[in-house]
């Protein structure tokens, strides 16, 4: 069995970002590991920690929970790419056969100012909760509600609402865009409420509170590069972000 | 005392079951109930431990009623908790296919899959709310499956023979959760909660034997803070990873519950785990959780091992009839859609014989060859292509090409702390909602069910039931100052500096793996009473070791993700001993807990009804001491005990 194991075998040089708390200066740290191609991406950083104990070394922080792609919570840009090479994968499911023997690997967090550093590779996505508290939901209280086949939703409009509610709360888009916006996230959010009827009453003062919270919070502006589609996990469109500016212009105008 | 000799020393728990006729019982129950009014209630402050569909949908709800609400989780945001993670759907009674569903029927059905050894009181009411659960979430906008039409599609699920499983493509519980997470946030953004991210519960603190507090280790600062409270409730999920590898989260554990019952909860029926036959094997040793697969590939999908011991060929080089389709021999009418158990079972004893398959021969083949060739490939992708993708990603095969590997891992507990029909624990004040209470799934969980319980315990039964206590009971203030709370702060952070003392050499993750192996191999798919007493002495034996030998480095004052992991190894280390001695007096099979001493002539499980048809519910008794047993026996008035039969 472990004659097995070691079939698919490589050898990885890491270069890892190493800082000991948010504002203490970071930076590189180089190390060797051996590892094998079925392993998953985290599942390498598991064993590197596991030597680092023996040789006793600090191991390295890493934020990561479900490792199946759900929880949002690894994030990891690796040689500068958000969730690393493979498309619409998370970190925790990528696996070691992306890559081959002799391979360099450059692993730091998301760098954003709305994101700061806490240790090593974990990050402070705080940010993004205060958006969604904002106005990210319906206000309905528990046991108000009307039965369920009151709210009839055309399938079309359900599937893309859906599609929208995908979004994991991972912040890829935002290590992505050169400005660190934060509007495919939002957007997101927006998008499936505007697409259903439960959203409707809510629907001005929910899109602008958002957006001014997202402002508040360090988040840059949007100039259409699309990085965030192309480093988001889930497949999050922009024209999530077109839909947003249209509810925003919309419901400003409504106000005045 | 050995724990199998102690059954006699056992007292009756009352469950506080109401009487009655069962369909009328929750609501006479929720009439007798005391209120509290309306304006009192922002004189109540509640702690919320946890944030998944049991914790969030709870404190989302007592903050909407008015209570002052402070709520707990270890992850960076509420939305990331486990309950993420569910994949398959949410059972409700709706009866939207007008296919004979009625609440009734999923009581019965629930009673039945439990493998009656649930209350059947408490499962009754959650059948009767988990409509009102589809309202509330359709309501929030909770975007699940639709037909054409504009209203809900359901499905069948796990074997029911109706189909009302609503659902949310792969993503019911990541759409549940995000509801429930939204609604907290309302409350959040109103000054109604308290949110409290990234802070361990620690410990518990009983006041004059009332729970009124708690102690958590913020896990960025590495502070200890006091919270008090006029109740506690712990939705903080199951102990899956008891086990190491299974299919829960890597943070999920069980400290909060554990806590808690060495401050007096009772853990009830800690032996019943539940273990899912298709999930992605495991490829190596350093594998650090399983991957679950939906069991519908089951419906296509045909499960072999080659015959012969040893046989390392490639599966398409062995030939038909050289490979052992052995559920279908053996269980010629439901063949590969025997239950869950039957099905897992099988594949371990297989695999026992030497008869696995892959690099470390603990996997079996699910084969799509034939359903390939008589549908095509075409409809088969329709049908599973993103589960083929995912096994792909994962594995590097394709499904299309060769066969699938899977094997069992562990997925779901039944057991937990011990709550009566109002869903508070042996503690007053103290009620445990969702995975992390032992209440509704007897001693096996149909497929989605869990999410209906969390949501219907946070949503629907606790805001109701709190105030049997809140409005029931003399609450005095207490403050932060009170001993108690020196007292549980003081001995959390020596268990710290002891954690941190040892200074041995071997990891955290290293000992948790060694954890796994004997609680797997014990106390897994099958046990017996010798490798249960075997099991045990492994565990005494590697927590001594833990306590030896154990290697945290780094700083206590700052993020130290080993310490955590440390802090609830040392919790596991303890629980799996009670686990272990669980299954060991429970002296027969029953659902998820299959003893080899108790089975048929065909190898099905055997109950025991005479004998064990109550809930073991264990009371701690001090450090290494064993556990005293209390009982709380099972009565069935509505549903008639029957032996399954799959053959
Ligand atoms: C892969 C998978 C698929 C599943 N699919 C389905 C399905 O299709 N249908 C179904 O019905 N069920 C399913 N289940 C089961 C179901 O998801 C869980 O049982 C359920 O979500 C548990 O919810 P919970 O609220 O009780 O706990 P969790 O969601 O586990 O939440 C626990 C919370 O407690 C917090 N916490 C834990 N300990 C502490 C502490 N010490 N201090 C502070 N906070 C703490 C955590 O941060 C978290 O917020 C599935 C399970 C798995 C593993
Ligand atoms: S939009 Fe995509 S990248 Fe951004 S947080 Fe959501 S899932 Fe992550
Ligand atoms: S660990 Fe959950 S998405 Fe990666």
């Amino acid at each position: 069995m472990i004659q097995k194991a070691n079939h698919g075998d490589m050898r990885l040089t890491l270069e890892v970002w190493r800082q000991a708390g948010p504002g203490a200066p970071g930076g590189f740290k180089t190390y060797e590991i051996v590892a094998n191609e079925h392993m998953s991406f985290l599942e390498m950083l598991d064993v590197l920690n596991q030597q680092l104990v023996e040789r006793g070394e600090e191991p390295i922080v890493f934020e990561h929970d479900c490792r199946e792609g759900i929880c949002g919570s690894c994030n990891l840009t690796i040689d500068g790419k958000p969730h690393g090479p493979r498309e619409r994968t998370t970190v925790c499911q990528l696996h070691m056969r992306e890559y081959r023997s002799g391979d360099h690997i450059k692993i730091e967090p998301w760098r954003a100012n709305a994101f700061p550093i806490i240790r090593d590779l974990m990050c402070d996505r705080g940010s993004f909760d205060k958006i969604q508290q904002a106005g990210g939901y319906v206000s309905v209280n528990t046991g108000a509600a009307p039965d369920a086949h009151c709210i009839p939703v055309p399938k079309e409009d359900a599937d893309l609402a859906f599609d929208a509610a995908q979004c994991i709360g991972c912040g890829a888009c935002v290590a992505a865009c050169p400005n660190a916006s934060a509007m495919l996230f939002t957007a997101a959010k927006v998008s499936q409420y505007a697409l259903l009827p439960q959203g409707e009453p809510e629907r001005e003062r929910r899109v602008i509170a958002m957006v001014d919270t997202m402002d508040e919070q360090g988040f840059g502006n949007c100039s259409n590069h699309y990085e965030c589609e192309a480093a988001c996990p889930k497949g999050i469109s922009v024209t999530n972000i077109s839909r947003m500016n249209r509810e925003y212009a919309r419901a400003t105008l409504k106000k005045r | 005392m050995t724990p199998a000799d102690s059954p006699t020393a056992s007292e009756c728990l009352d469950s506080k079951v109401p009487s009655g006729p069962m369909s009328e019982r929750w609501s006479r129950h929720k009439f007798d109930l005391k209120l509290v009014n309306p304006s009192n209630r922002r004189k109540f402050d509640v702690i919320v431990v946890g944030t998944g569909l049991a914790g969030g949908s709870a404190a989302a709800t007592l903050a909407e009623m008015g209570y002052n609400v402070k709520a707990f989780c270890t992850h960076d945001s509420p939305r990331r908790a486990h309950s993420i993670a569910a994949q398959g759907g949410i059972n409700a009674a709706k009866n939207y296919k007008g296919d004979g569903d009625s609440v009734h029927r999923l009581f019965y059905d629930t009673v039945k899959g439990g493998d009656y050894r649930s209350r059947e009181s408490n499962v009754h009411r959650l059948a009767e709310v988990s409509v009102d659960i589809i309202d509330q979430c359709v309501a929030q906008g909770v975007p699940f499956a639709r037909e054409y039409g504009g209203l809900l599609d359901n499905r069948s699920f796990g074997g029911a023979q109706v189909s009302r499983t609503f659902y949310a493509r792969g993503q019911t519980g990541q759409q549940l959760l995000l509801g429930a997470y939204g609604a907290m946030n309302r409350m959040i953004q109103a000054g109604r909660i308290e949110m409290y991210n990234r802070r361990e519960m620690v410990d518990l603190v009983v006041v004059d034997g009332v729970a009124r507090g708690i102690i958590t280790r913020n896990l960025i600062t590495g502070e200890y803070e006091r919270h008090t409270a006029h109740t506690v409730l712990l939705g903080s999920g199951g102990y899956g990873n008891a086990f190491f590898l299974s299919t829960n989260a890597k943070n999920s554990n069980v400290t909060a519950a554990w806590r808690a019952h060495k401050r007096g909860a009772f853990f009830a029926n800690p032996c019943y785990t539940q273990i899912h036959p298709t999930c992605i094997p495991r490829s190596g040793d350093y594998q650090s959780k399983l991957t679950l697969m939906s069991e519908s590939l089951r419906n296509d999908g045909r499960v072999w091992v080659p015959k012969t011991k040893g046989d390392s060929r490639a599966a398409v080089d062995i030939p038909e009839n050289e490979r052992d389709y052995y559920l279908e021999s053996k269980y010629p009418s439901f063949g590969n859609l025997v239950p869950r158990d039957v099905a897992s079972r099988n594949a371990k004893l297989v695999t026992d014989e030497g008869r696995g398959v892959g690099p470390t021969g603990e996997a079996v083949y699910l084969d799509f060859a034939d359903a390939i060739k008589r549908d095509g490939r075409d409809t088969i992708a329709a049908r599973y292509g993103n589960l083929f993708e995912m096994y792909e990603r994962i594995t590097g095969d394709n499904p299309y090409e060769v066969p699938m590997r899977i094997f069992p891992a562990v997925h779901y507990t039944m057991g937990g702390l011990w709550v009566d029909y109002n869903l508070e624990s042996t503690v007053p004040g103290l009620f445990v909602l969702g995975e992390a209470n032992f209440s509704d799934h007897g001693a096996n969980r149909l497929g989605a069910s869990a999410l209906m319980q969390g949501l219907a315990d946070g949503y629907f039964v606790i805001p109701a039931t709190i105030a049997s206590h809140l409005a029931g009971r003399q609450l005095q203030e207490v403050t932060t100052d009170h001993e108690a709370f020196k007292e549980a702060e003081a001995s959390s952070r020596e268990r710290m500096d002891k954690l941190m003392a040892i200074k041995g050499t071997r990891s955290v993750d290293a000992l948790h793996r060694e954890l796994g192996n004997v609680v797997w191999n014990h106390c897994g798919m099958e046990r017996s009473a010798e490798g249960l007493n075997e099991g045990i002495k492994k565990v005494r034996d590697l927590r001594d070791q833990f306590w030896q030998d154990l290697r945290v480095l780094g700083d206590p004052q700052t993020v130290n993700q080993d310490l955590e992991k440390a802090g609830r190894l040392a919790d596991f280390m303890e629980f799996a001993e009670v686990m272990m001695n669980d299954a060991l007096v429970r002296d027969e099979s029953c659902g998820g807990h299959f003893r080899a001493e108790h089975q048929s002539d065909e190898g099905e499980a055997k109950r025991d009804d005479e004998n064990f048809s109550h809930t073991t519910a264990w009371e701690f008794s001090g450090e290494g001491q064993l556990p005293k047993e209390h009982r709380e026996p099972l009565t069935f008035e509505e549903v008639k005990l029957t032996t399954r039969s799959y053959k």
